[in-house]
């Protein structure tokens, strides 16, 4: 089911943004944040998949978008780390969530709730893939770019890495950002869930093992 | 990572060649055993549509998390994938310099 939820906007007040939420009043309720950026297309398929599991399983789940990002209209170039931290709070509120399911860079901007940081990642590891991409793009290009230049110039004015333009001041908490080790939630380690990881394929794809993995260890995680 | 033995390093050369193959099955989605068939002639960036500018940045990080190896933004060019056999050298020789 698809829904809205009022979401802090830049600027002050409030904006609705999309969300997919599966049994909102059950007593579980797990509130999944999608990873940043490309990995968040590689990986609906399979969040929504391990929400209808959870939801067969008697477990709420839900999947808001951040600012920004995916059906949203708020600019991009915009948003800040702290930004997306306080939404996913605000919607971890709205929705009364008991638990979070963070993956991969999502538990950068995780709201303080017991559960799962899948695969965490630091943000410095998030910007360096992308500006890899770009400097890739640029060489079959015929230009030559290096990541100090560009780092420099962004840190500055902003860049757009992957066809996502990023603000000096998101790119700049990124450059620093790791998850939180003391955080309520556990690491999940990939090993634990098994096949190829999914953020690893070059076109989107879904493994029902994998969502079915997923999906048990937070049932029974949660029945525990 | 800091002391190999000679025997060591011959073994993880040896190794390098199936866990390139199966980083390629992972990042290109390949069916099991299909990157068996690789030979050092087989084309990889620009014969395979799927590796794209994201892709080929998807594949280089993570074959440096599982080789051990840094990849430098000047040694990513075109030759450097432009077969299997030129991306197996790269690795095996940023390797034994590792």
């Amino acid at each position: 089911m698809i829904s809205n939820w009022p979401c802090p906007q830049v600027g002050g007040g409030y904006g609705d943004e999309l969300a997919i939420v599966l049994g909102e009043a059950r007593p579980h309720r797990v509130l999944i944040v999608a990873p940043l950026f490309d990995e968040a297309n590689k990986l609906r398929r399979l969040l929504v998949e391990v929400m209808r599991r959870l939801d067969g399983a008697g477990v709420g789940a839900m999947l808001p978008d951040m600012p920004g990002v995916n059906e949203s209209l708020a600019p991009l170039a915009e948003q800040t780390l702290a930004g997306w931290q306080h939404a996913a709070a605000v919607a971890a509120s709205h929705f009364a969530a008991t638990h979070v399911l963070a993956v991969r860079s999502a538990a950068l901007i995780a709201p303080q709730l017991p559960g799962w940081h899948y695969a965490p990642l630091a943000g410095s590891a998030v910007l360096r893939q992308l500006l890899r991409a770009r400097i890739v793009a640029a060489r079959e290009a015929g230009r030559e770019e290096t990541s100090e230049a560009l780092t420099r110039a962004a840190e500055r004015e902003g860049i757009e890495l992957g066809g996502y333009p990023l603000g000096a001041a998101l790119f700049g908490e990124l450059l620093t950002a790791v998850p939180d080790d003391a955080a309520a939630a556990r690491a999940l380690a990939h090993t634990d869930i098994g096949g190829t990881a999914p953020w690893l394929r070059a076109e989107p794809g879904f493994s029902a093992e994998q969502a079915d993995a997923l999906a048990a260890t937070l049932v029974m995680e949660l029945r525990a | 990572m800091h002391h190999h033995s000679a025997d060591h390093q011959e073994h993880d050369s040896a190794a390098l060649d199936p866990m390139l193959r199966a980083i390629l099955t992972d990042v290109l989605g390949l069916k099991p055993g299909q990157a068996a068939a690789f030979t050092p002639q087989t084309e990889l960036f620009g014969a395979l549509p799927e590796l794209d500018s994201m892709a080929v940045a998807g594949l280089l990080t993570e074959i440096e998390d599982r080789a051990g190896i840094i990849v430098e933004d000047d040694e990513v060019d075109g030759e450097l994938l432009e077969t299997y056999g030129s991306l197996l050298a790269f690795v095996r020789a940023k390797r034994a310099g590792a």
